[in-house]
Parts: structure tokens; C-alpha cells; sequence
């Protein structure tokens, strides 16, 4: 329980003595309001769920789980997701190389090294706003800087897809939750008791010895379930996408033979979100279960990665602490 | 360690060796430029919009943006329009956002007990992780025939209110969780002393701690208003594709993210018009300048009701 529970539950004790144990009329109604409007979000969650998966039922019911690794197609009948799931797994990797460790590191600096000036208030802040920015505006910065990059051959990509890769979109991915990752990595490091620092710097350990051997370990288990729910955000992420390059046609074809390098460089990718959006689209009605279907993949992937992180979370605390 | 021999004895050098040392700098200097790179990020967003929306404006008739419309391919880039279609959503959602969340946030802060929290705090965080283009299509394709058209049955298929709503849910959690923060910063003191005089528990969290937290939840609702205009794939499946000016919720309409989304999704075909692109980052600009400012506003207040608790 937390401090402000225990403490709340002694001023309710107060309360209580004061004015009896039992709630005036206009508090109990005031109370189920309150309680109204929270269950409201509960509601509305079950019904989008149940909704999108009555939907999505013809699909299962004729195609089974085929539709999943099928290829994208313009007939609703033979479309699939395959190319989608693959492409978010794709940007996912380059979220988790780029912005994991930046964000850290970043995190590290400004909790654990950074005086508190005006540099660092600035730096702090505009950690912040940029937090705010809205997605489809990092997707301007992925269209105007990475896309323009690539369209200029770097690393040997070249006029075919006109910049437009994975490693453009998974950099606009990472530079979008880079400020989240901070901040939630900052929030973790926080939370590490003061003692802790001062035990190890008295005994002669430098700044960074302290930071890797004690603080990290002990906030480890916070930092890796923020990441991995700042790194689901991504997954779900397709307003930037949008404008950083993923393909939004119905079809469109791999070389079969590419390599890995030519892969992420040189070929035209897309995102399961953006399937789903694409999808959403199309005026055929065979379209609507297919996109409900999509969404029911997109939520399962999402909820197993969130539980995931919740449940690696528990276990690691259970060790360190 | 370094012994070193002075003319009044022996003394230990404390620092530790040179190589201990040189390290401990550059790990430092790692650090610090992870932190100075949001920056850069923040400038590289900046030059890209200035950059591109002047040569956007210097290319284009001002006229052109009280032109009939939004219509980029045609030459006409009525900005108002979208403007006006943003705020009606936003509008909509804050209609939704604001009492379903500041609702949630009292009861969480002041009624709810430890495991009943335990519960409903999870779910307004499962509903903060649903993407976006979930809820678009659950606008398309549940509020708007179900709600929407069942309460106003000429309602276009795709129509301002069942987006707005949508936004507004979307809108909820973020409400909710800053308010929350806000109202439970304030010292137990105060429910303490209006107890001690006597007052119900409605009128304490009503009318001493609500008040008492106000520049957080104001915070909140500003933060939620930001959050609303900045949302692109909801408005973008939902809300219509509308480019004149129209002010019924129950018809589409065209918003700033929507019609960055439109030429994104239509990229290809207009890169020939020059113009018509840019105005991709014209529209984008305001849309930063706006959040921006809104995201600037509630920190402000924020700290306020840090420093006064």
C-alpha cells in the first residue's frame, strides 16, 4: 500500500469517528458519480474488445489464423497481415538499438551527473515538450531529414524506393519515444534510495562504478518495464509512419532474394498499424472483418509484451530488493 | 592508489589513478551528449517546419489561405477551415475527456480503497495503450453508426461528433493520470482540518482538495486539449474527408492532422505540385506552434502547484 493510501485511510478513520460510520445521502451519491465515471472507461474498453473481436469473427471462422502470414493482397478474401508483422518487428528492432540505450544514457546524465542549472532545466524541458509533440509532426522530421538521407544513397540504397526504408522509418520510431524512454528512465532512477549513492561514493567508488554496479541493478526492473511499454507504444504508432515512408497500397512485392543489408535499405516495407489503417479504407465490405482481425492480432501482440514486462518486472524486484 | 612523498610525510591521493580518472570523464562526456542530443532533435523538427512552410508561404498567394476550402491540388488552402474542424473535435473530446476524467481522477485520489484501485488504475492504463488507429476504426465503425446515427439518423457515415467522442476517449487516461498526480500532492493536512470542522467527505474532496489541486488539473485539461488537436488517426478514418468550411458535428470535416494525413496517404501522386505538398509543413507548423504553446502553459502550472506543496 502505498503512503498516500495508508494516510488517506487514517483521515477516513478520522472521519469516521466524527461523523459515523455511515455516508450522508449526497455523499453516497456523489461517490457512485465519481465511481460512474471510472467504470465508464472500463465499459468502453470491454465493448471496443468484444466489439472488434464479433467483428473480426468471419474471418476467423473462414480462414482461421491463415490470414496472419499471408501476403498483402487487393482482394479482401486472399489479404494478409504477414508483410505487416514483419515490418513492426523490424522498426521495433531499430527503436530498441537506437533510442534503449540513448534514452538510458540520456536518463543517466540528467538524474545522476547533471548540477542543477540552467543548462539542465533547459535540457529537462525540452525533454518534456517534446514529449508533447504530436507523432505526425515526427513524422515530418522522418520525411525531411532520415527519408532524405537514404534517398541520397547512403549505404547504398538508391533512387528505387526513394529513401523510403525500414532503418528511416525505425530512426523517426526511435527519435518519436526517445523523450518517453527518458523520461520514464529518469523516473526509475529516482525512485533509488539516496543511501544507496552515498554508501558506494564513501567507500571510494567513482560516480560511474556507483552507477553501474549499484544503481542500475537496483533500478533495472523499473527501467525495462517502462522501456518495453514505451516500445509498445511504438509498435502501435502510425501517424508518423505515415509521412516517414511506410507503403499504404494493397500490394506491393519483396525481392525475393535481397539480403539483409539490402533488405532494410533498399526495399519498400510496411506496419501492421498501417495495415490497419490501409485496410480501414477500402469501401469493400469484405475489408471490415479483416481489419477487425488485424486489430485482434495488433491487441493480443500489444497486451502479451505489456504482461510480459509486468510479470519480468515482479520477478526481478523479488531478487534485487 | 598513488603514495606520494611530501616534505611534511606520506598522504594517500584520494582521486585514484589517472586511468580511473580519464574514464570516469569520458563515460561523463557519453552521458552528457545523450542528454544534449533531444536538442538536436528539437531543432532538426524546427528547421524542417520554418524551412519548408516559408517556402510554402512565399510560394503561394496569401489570399490562398482565405481561398473556398481546403483543397491543395486546386490551389485552394483555406486554413481557417481546418482550424475550425480541429477545434470542434477537440471541443467534443474535451466534453467527454473532462468530466469522464477528472471524475476518475477524484475517485481514484480520495474515494477509491487500495485493492479497488489495484484494479480500475490498470484499466485506464490498458486504455492509454490502446493505439489510435484502433480507436478510428472503432469510431467508423461502432460510435458512429451506433451512437451517433442512432441519435441523429441524417449523420454522415463519417462525422465530426462520432471522432470527437472517439479523441475524447482517447483523451480520458491522460485527463485522469495528471489530475490525479495533482490532487494527491496535496498535504493530507487539509482533508485533516476540514474533517476536524465537520465537513461531509463530498464537500472535502469537492471543495478543498479539488480547489487545493486546481492549477494541476487545469494542467491536465490543457494538456489533454494539446493531446486532442495532435490526434491524427482517429480524425484521419473518422471524421470525413471534407475539406470546406462546416460547423455541423453530425457532417465530416477535414482537420489540420487530417489533412496532413491526406497528403501523406496522397503523396505520391502530388509530388509533381510543388505547392501542394509543402503544405504539408505549413499545416504542420501551426499544429507545432499550437501544441507547443498549450504543452508550455500547463508545465507552467504544473510547477506551480509543485512549488506550493
Amino acid at each position: 500500500m502505498s503512503a498516500h493510501a495508508e494516510a488517506l485511510s487514517a483521515t477516513e478513520l478520522v472521519r469516521q469517528s466524527i461523523e459515523g460510520r455511515r455516508l450522508s445521502p449526497v455523499d453516497t451519491l456523489v461517490a457512485f458519480t465519481l465511481l460512474f465515471t471510472l467504470l465508464s472507461s472500463v465499459v468502453i474498453l470491454i465493448t471496443l474488445l468484444a466489439d472488434t473481436i464479433a467483428a473480426a469473427m468471419p474471418v476467423f471462422q473462414s480462414r482461421g489464423l491463415s490470414f496472419v502470414t499471408d501476403s498483402l493482397s487487393p482482394s479482401a478474401e486472399e489479404a494478409g497481415i504477414w508483410q505487416g508483422i514483419m515490418g513492426s518487428l523490424a522498426l521495433i528492432g531499430f527503436v530498441i538499438v537506437v533510442a534503449f540505450p540513448l534514452g538510458v544514457a540520456a536518463a543517466v546524465y540528467l538524474e545522476e551527473y547533471a548540477s542543477d542549472n540552467r543548462v539542465t532545466r533547459f535540457i529537462g524541458a525540452n525533454i518534456r515538450n517534446l514529449a508533447g509533440v504530436p507523432s505526425i509532426v515526427y513524422g515530418i522530421l522522418g520525411l525531411f531529414l532520415f527519408v532524405e538521407i537514404f534517398m541520397g544513397g547512403v549505404f547504398g540504397a538508391e533512387g528505387g524506393i526513394g529513401g523510403r526504408n525500414v532503418i528511416a522509418g525505425g530512426l523517426t520510431l526511435a527519435v518519436l519515444v526517445l523523450p518517453i524512454m527518458i523520461i520514464t528512465t529518469a523516473e526509475a532512477l529516482r525512485a533509488v534510495p539516496r543511501g544507496l549513492r552515498d554508501a558506494s561514493l564513501a567507500v571510494g567508488a567513482t560516480r560511474w562504478e556507483t552507477i553501474r554496479h549499484h544503481i542500475l541493478p537496483v533500478a533495472f526492473p523499473a527501467i525495462l518495464t517502462g522501456s518495453v511499454l514505451t516500445i509498445a507504444r511504438a509498435f502501435g504508432e502510425s501517424a508518423a509512419l505515415l509521412l516517414a515512408g511506410a507503403q499504404l497500397s494493397l500490394y506491393f512485392s519483396v525481392a525475393n532474394d535481397a539480403s539483409f543489408v539490402d533488405l532494410v535499405s533498399n526495399q519498400p516495407y510496411t506496419a501492421l498499424p498501417i495495415i490497419i489503417y490501409n485496410f480501414a479504407r477500402q469501401p469493400q465490405a469484405g475489408f471490415v472483418s479483416l481489419t477487425a482481425a488485424a486489430i485482434v492480432v495488433l491487441l493480443v501482440m500489444l497486451l502479451t509484451v505489456n504482461a510480459a514486462a509486468v510479470l519480468a518486472r515482479d520477478r526481478f524486484e523479488r531478487r534485487y530488493r | 592508489m598513488v603514495i606520494a612523498k611530501t616534505p611534511g610525510g606520506t598522504i594517500i591521493d584520494l582521486s585514484g589513478d589517472i586511468r580511473r580518472r580519464r574514464r570516469e570523464r569520458l563515460v561523463k562526456a557519453v552521458f552528457f551528449a545523450a542528454a544534449t542530443f533531444s536538442i538536436l532533435i528539437s531543432l532538426a523538427i524546427v528547421l524542417a517546419l520554418v524551412g519548408k512552410a516559408s517556402s510554402f508561404v512565399s510560394s503561394i498567394e496569401l489570399n490562398q489561405l482565405w481561398a473556398d476550402g481546403w483543397f491543395p491540388r486546386r490551389g485552394r488552402f483555406q486554413l481557417p477551415a481546418l482550424l475550425v474542424h480541429s477545434l470542434i473535435i477537440t471541443g467534443i473530446a474535451m466534453l467527454v475527456a473532462v468530466p469522464f476524467g477528472l471524475g476518475s481522477a477524484v475517485y481514484l485520489s480520495e474515494y477509491a480503497r487500495s485493492g479497488v484501485r489495484r484494479v480500475l488504475k490498470p484499466t485506464l492504463e490498458i486504455l492509454a495503450g490502446i493505439p489510435s488507429v484502433v480507436l478510428g476504426f472503432f469510431a467508423l465503425q461502432f460510435i458512429s453508426p451506433n451512437i451517433v446515427r442512432g441519435l441523429f439518423p441524417g449523420a454522415q457515415s463519417a462525422n465530426l461528433l462520432s471522432a470527437g467522442i472517439a479523441v475524447g476517449i482517447l483523451t480520458v487516461p491522460l485527463v485522469a493520470s495528471v489530475a490525479e498526480d495533482a490532487m494527491r500532492a496535496v498535504p493530507l493536512s487539509l482533508r485533516e482540518a476540514s474533517y476536524g470542522l465537520g465537513a461531509k467527505r463530498w464537500h472535502t474532496a469537492l471543495r478543498v482538495v479539488f480547489p487545493a489541486a486546481i492549477s494541476g488539473i487545469i494542467a491536465a485539461m490543457i494538456l489533454g486539449i494539446s493531446r486532442a488537436v495532435g490526434e491524427t488517426m482517429v480524425v484521419a478514418l473518422a471524421a470525413g474527408l471534407n475539406g470546406i468550411l462546416n460547423l455541423n458535428p453530425i457532417e465530416g470535416g477535414l482537420t489540420m492532422t487530417g489533412a496532413m494525413a491526406n497528403l501523406a496517404v496522397g503523396s505520391d501522386q502530388v509530388a509533381g505540385d510543388v505547392s501542394a505538398f509543402q503544405s504539408l509543413f505549413f499545416v504542420g507548423l501551426v499544429l507545432f506552434a499550437l501544441t507547443l504553446g498549450l504543452n508550455v502553459m500547463s508545465e507552467r502550472l504544473v510547477r506551480r502547484y509543485r512549488q506550493r506543496y
